[in-house]
């Protein structure tokens, strides 16, 4: 039964009563996933204050205008998070033919004259107003979504053991569009996190072997012809050439890279102290609130700061884990297997790369790095999460 | 046994759920692991990168010291120039990186745009000179010759010329007061390299980009004093260059004043004499040659005897040392440089050596002395001296008889020496040494200093050679192969040498014994080297270690130190040598070979003691050397292809000293005019401020001591005589 849920039967009692009763969805969600995030989300907001304080190009003199519209990009992406965990997972799995199709649609807006390039990445909507939007990152939810209905449909039916081979190229088929719309964009960065969500959405479908290990080989085939056929802009060959060799144009390509990692090694273990960072008040590191917070972390809050940071994304990666293994239909399942081969890639790629341990790919740090269409989708799949867990049976 | 687990999910789903977990808290963990690695392990370094990156300098460099005379007169010091610079930072700001700003001062200050533009662009391995290879926080010069006018105009319309200076700035000159160049013992400066910068880093004188060095002479010598302590401004920077921090102020030290032992007025003097008796020679016919000599290079030093301070230096040829200043032209450093300017940076006074001749002479008779030949005793002295076969001639082609080692200094003849160091040369085994030799000759002249260094407080110094049978195995085994490939027994004069010394040039033959002990042959002496030797004979044996710096005066005039004389050692003279061979070298003056050289000279109120040297240079005109001494000075002047001793160099060696004593050509006294009597010993003195009394100096004037005039000798010597 789609959109079952105990608490909305229960309508004699108050709603405080309601909210707090045993059996009541407050009590069910995941407070530990909730708290870690908004944690993250909070100290993202002091990050990206301390390295935008003094950037008057892009504050326009005002110094706490990054601070409040992170604070509020936090607030709408909560709200989103609730108003997912109302309307419930199984409730979207019927919007899924719907949401996808605009999240294509969105992003293939994004190739005609509306899209801007922001940093060589032509991967935005400027709407006016000072908002932007990137709609690959809503494709990342829609990707799992659609891909998670299609392979669970027959499973959670009871009708296969595993999704069929038919199923499997169906989904893929579905990931592989708004992928190859990406990529002409390009948004290699977002393209790499898309594959490897459509790798961990497969691996959590019990798809068979060949499958897993054919995407594998596919993947590799392809990078390497990407390379070979020179499919890559040079700025971001530069970027590789970067990574293999910081030392090689510390004005040019390397710049970013060394700067990063003498921001973040400049910490030490407690760091110089939140707005105290040299590198962060010089504005050595550049997008240093956006791809490159997790440098003001390490620099103004040492390593403990930096560390708890990635405690933190471990604990929401913790639960996300219990939450996929926990849930009884597949479908759940495989969303949040999804939702963990994003957050987990795009913060390793991220924080990474900052260390130099990763290529430079523009990509946002989930709940800390400065951007609302981020920030929203990572608190839609955060919502996803908590619905995933709140609709499974008390008693499994 | 149902198809689906109670879980809802499949073995396979639940493994591969597994499998995602520990692969995601794997990258987690290798994220903890990098952070510690950068932060912990590798912090350190990071933070001093970060330091680097955010910290900048502004340098105001120290006022370098000035070096003095003995009585205050400035040789080097700085004079105020007005300086036009270019703030980059500032520049940079502007759309068109400054270049209006730029083009505007060109035509202010008379240059071409490109000109200006070149001067302030960063220097890099792509960018030719000009270009600034300093600091980019630090004002670069544009021009260090602006005058007033253009000056003025840059400040009134400030708002024309935002980020461009024009401000007096001390700039190094060497004023030559009472034209006293004095440039080797001056030397220069040239900017720092990066290389220095590198490797003064972490001593407790570090260089800064915007440094002048001394290269060469004093300046490189008391460079560390003279330099003083550059104030530094350290300004916390953001990565535009925008100051965003607190500045930390270093204030500059000016650095201190050298006060050297060098009289200007007698450095004029001497260096005046030293070009007028090499101008003097080259009209003179080398009967030797049929040629005019050549007269390429000369030096002369004047000592303290009783100290070793150096009075005056001079070494020809020389040059001007403000060609250095504000960064020497490619052209002015090509002919500082080239052979055909006969290497005028030299400073040949200790850096130039040669064949000592006579003047070596002092050596041998104490050699002999302590070989066991009475002073007094009897040697003869024929016109020639022969050793199986091979004539050695006295050079004055004339006999005295038997005749004391006193009067052999005197008449400077050679045979006795020949007699002497033959019969040494056997009694050390002759061709086939015994186990123990005891070279007398060789072994008093390293007793005397030469062979090394003395130790002057000026750079690159040459030792000299004393050529020993240590000396002549390590040059035989050098050169054997070429020797034996270019000898032939029967061929030209050069390759029989080398035909004889493939055979024993590692043996030391009489011929070269007997050769050496008239300072001729491979021996190699510097000026500064006899100086020093004549001088500790004045005063009793004592070798001083000749110096120029005198006293570190502060920059703010507080604390002096002064540099005290030191010695290096005393001359082996045993008994009454030293009383016998000064009375000899007396002789040398009076009725001895340089007694033409100084008729009139009041010997009985100030003794004058003297020698004098030819020394033979194969295939080159002869060396004149003439080395003297009274109580309180030594003047040693040598002469490269001059002619002979007395010749060349004696009247000029008169005029310094006449110029010291005041004494007329007929040797009358007249203490006003005499430049010093006494040596200086007090230091100028230091005003309160801290600047330093110098007294006006007037240009040295040849004609107040008419030119020696000898009755019936000719100025260059007299037909067929040789010292």
């Amino acid at each position: 039964m789609a959109g079952f849920s105990v608490s909305r039967y229960a309508p004699e009692q108050s709603s405080w009563a309601r909210l707090t009763a045993r059996d009541s969805v407050v009590r069910r969600l995941d407070w530990p996933l909730l708290s870690s995030s908004l944690a993250l989300s909070l100290i993202g907001s002091l990050l990206v204050w301390s390295a935008t304080r003094n950037r008057d190009t892009l504050t326009h003199g005002d110094p706490y205008y990054f601070l409040f519209r992170h604070i509020l990009n936090t607030g709408i992406g909560v709200a989103l998070m609730i108003g997912t965990i109302w309307l419930g997972h199984r409730t979207l799995r019927g919007a899924v033919p719907v949401l996808y199709g605009l999240s294509v649609l969105l992003v293939l807006a994004v190739l005609t004259p509306i899209g801007a390039t922001v940093n060589g990445a032509h991967a935005w909507i400027i709407i006016g107003g000072g908002f932007s939007l990137q709609p690959s990152e809503f494709t990342k939810i829609t990707i799992i979504l659609g891909m998670a209905m299609l392979l669970a449909a027959r499973v959670d039916a009871g009708d296969q053991l595993h999704p069929d081979h038919w199923t499997v190229a169906k989904s893929l088929g579905l990931a592989i569009v708004p992928i190859a719309v990406v990529m002409l964009m390009p948004d290699l960065g977002s393209v790499m996190v898309m594959a490897v969500i459509v790798l961990g959405v497969l691996l959590a479908s019990g798809a068979s072997n060949r499958w897993v290990f054919g995407l594998l080989g596919a993947g590799t085939v392809g990078a390497v012809s990407v390379w070979q056929l020179g499919l890559l802009d040079d700025y971001q060959i530069a970027r590789f050439a970067a990574f293999a060799n910081p030392a090689l144009d510390p004005a040019g390509v390397g710049y970013n890279t060394n700067q990063a990692r003498i921001a973040v090694g400049s910490g030490g273990l407690t760091g110089t102290g939140l707005f105290k960072g040299s590198q962060t008040t010089g504005q050595f590191v550049p997008e240093q609130q956006t791809d490159f917070v997790f440098t003001v972390a390490g620099e103004e809050l040492g390593f403990l700061g930096a560390g708890l940071v990635i405690f933190l994304l471990g604990v929401v990666l913790w639960r996300a884990c219990r939450i996929a293994r926990e849930t009884t239909e597949l479908y759940g399942t495989i969303v949040a297997a999804g939702i963990i081969a994003w957050f987990a890639f795009q913060s390793f790629e991220n924080i990474g790369m900052t260390l130099g341990i990763m290529p430079v790919a523009g990509l946002p740090l989930p709940f800390v790095s400065y951007g609302g269409s981020s920030m929203f989708a990572v608190w839609v799949a955060i919502g996803l999460l908590q619905s995933i867990r709140v609709q499974r049976p008390i008693t499994a | 046994m149902s198809n689906i687990p109670e879980t809802g999910r499949t073995q396979r789903v639940q493994i591969r759920l597994i499998v995602i977990q520990v692969l995601v808290f794997s990258l987690l963990l290798t994220l903890g692991g990098r952070l510690w690695y950068i932060q912990i392990r590798n912090g350190q370094e990071y933070t001093d990168e970060a330091k680097n990156n955010h910290v900048q300098q502004v340098v105001q460099p120290a006022v370098r010291g000035a070096i003095l005379d003995a009585r205050g007169v400035p040789l080097a010091d700085n004079e105020t120039r007005l300086v036009v610079s270019a703030s980059r930072t500032e520049l940079m700001k502007m759309k068109d990186d400054g270049d209006a700003v730029l083009t505007r001062l060109a035509e202010v200050l008379d240059m071409q745009p490109r000109e200006v533009l070149d001067k302030v662009r960063l220097c890099d391995s792509k960018t030719p000179q000009p270009c600034w290879n300093g600091s980019p926080y630090q004002p670069i010069p544009v021009t260090d010759e602006a005058t007033t006018q253009q000056a003025l105009q840059i400040r009134e319309r400030a708002e024309d010329f935002p980020g461009i200076t024009a401000e007096p700035t001390a700039v190094r000159r060497y004023p030559a007061p009472g034209k006293a160049n004095t440039a080797q013992v001056l030397g220069y400066l040239s900017p720092v390299t990066d290389e220095e910068l590198t490797k003064a880093q972490n001593t407790d004188s570090p260089y800064l980009r915007s440094d002048q060095v001394g290269r060469s002479g004093l300046e490189r010598t008391y460079d560390k004093e003279l330099r003083g302590k550059a104030g530094v401004t350290r300004y916390e920077v953001d990565n535009l260059g925008r100051v965003i921090g607190q500045a930390e102020n270093d204030k500059a030290e000016p650095g201190a004043s050298v006060v050297t032992s060098i009289d200007a007025r007698v450095q004029a003097v001497a260096e005046y004499e030293l070009n007028q008796a090499m101008e003097i020679a080259r009209k003179e016919m080398d009967r030797n040659t049929n040629q005019r000599y050549k007269a390429d290079s000369g030096a002369v030093v004047v000592m303290e005897t009783k100290t070793g301070r150096i009075v005056s230096m001079a070494s020809l040829p020389t040059y001007d040392p403000n060609a250095w200043v504000g960064g020497i032209s490619g052209k002015d450093y090509a002919d500082l440089t080239g052979k055909k300017s006969n290497f005028p940076l030299l400073n040949r006074a200790i850096q130039g050596q040669a064949a000592p001749g006579s003047i070596f002479k002092v050596v041998s008779t104490t050699a002999a002395v302590n070989a066991g030949y009475d002073f007094d005793g009897n040697y003869p002295c024929p016109s020639s001296y022969s050793i199986g076969g091979q004539v050695f001639k006295n050079f004055e082609s004339q006999g005295y008889g038997s005749i004391s080692l006193g009067r052999a200094l005197e008449v400077s003849c050679d045979t006795v020496y020949y007699g002497l160091a033959h019969k040494e040369w056997h009694r050390d085994g002759g061709i086939r040494p015994k186990k123990k030799t005891n070279d007398w000759f060789y072994r008093t002249a390293h007793q005397f200093g030469l062979g090394k260094e003395t130790g002057i407080d000026l750079p690159n110094e040459v030792t000299g050679r004393v050529p020993d049978r240590q000396w002549k195995e390590n040059f035989f085994r050098a050169n054997k192969e070429g020797w034996c490939k270019q000898g032939k027994k029967n061929g030209t004069y050069v390759e029989m040498i080398a035909y004889e010394n493939c055979l024993e040039g590692d043996r030391m033959r009489a011929g070269d014994s007997v050769n050496y002990s008239i300072g001729q042959g491979d021996t190699l002496v510097t000026p500064i080297q006899m100086a020093t030797i004549y001088a500790a004979i004045s005063n009793g044996g004592t070798l001083y270690n000749p110096t120029v710096g005198k006293a570190i005066v502060s920059g703010d005039g507080r604390t002096v130190r002064e540099i005290q004389p030191k010695a290096h050692g005393k001359l082996p003279f045993e008994g009454d040598t030293r009383d016998k061979i000064d009375e000899a070298l007396a002789g040398v003056a009076t009725r001895g070979s340089a007694a033409w050289r100084f008729g009139g000279w009041p010997q009985d109120k100030i003794p004058m003691h003297a020698k004098t040297g030819t020394a033979e240079v194969y295939g080159k005109q002869t060396t004149s050397w003439f080395a003297t001494y009274t109580e309180d000075y030594s003047i040693v002047m040598t002469i490269s292809q001059g002619g002979t001793g007395s010749g060349a160099s004696g009247p000029a060696v008169r005029n310094i000293y006449n110029a010291l004593y005041g004494l007329d050509a007929a040797g009358k006294q007249n203490l006003k005019k005499a430049l010093l009597p006494k040596p200086q010993k007090a230091l100028p003195r230091i005003q309160p401020d801290g600047s330093i009394d110098a007294p006006k100096i007037k240009p040295y004037d040849p004609a107040s001591q008419k030119p020696v005039e000898v009755v019936g000798q000719a100025l260059a010597g007299a037909p067929g005589r040789r010292d």
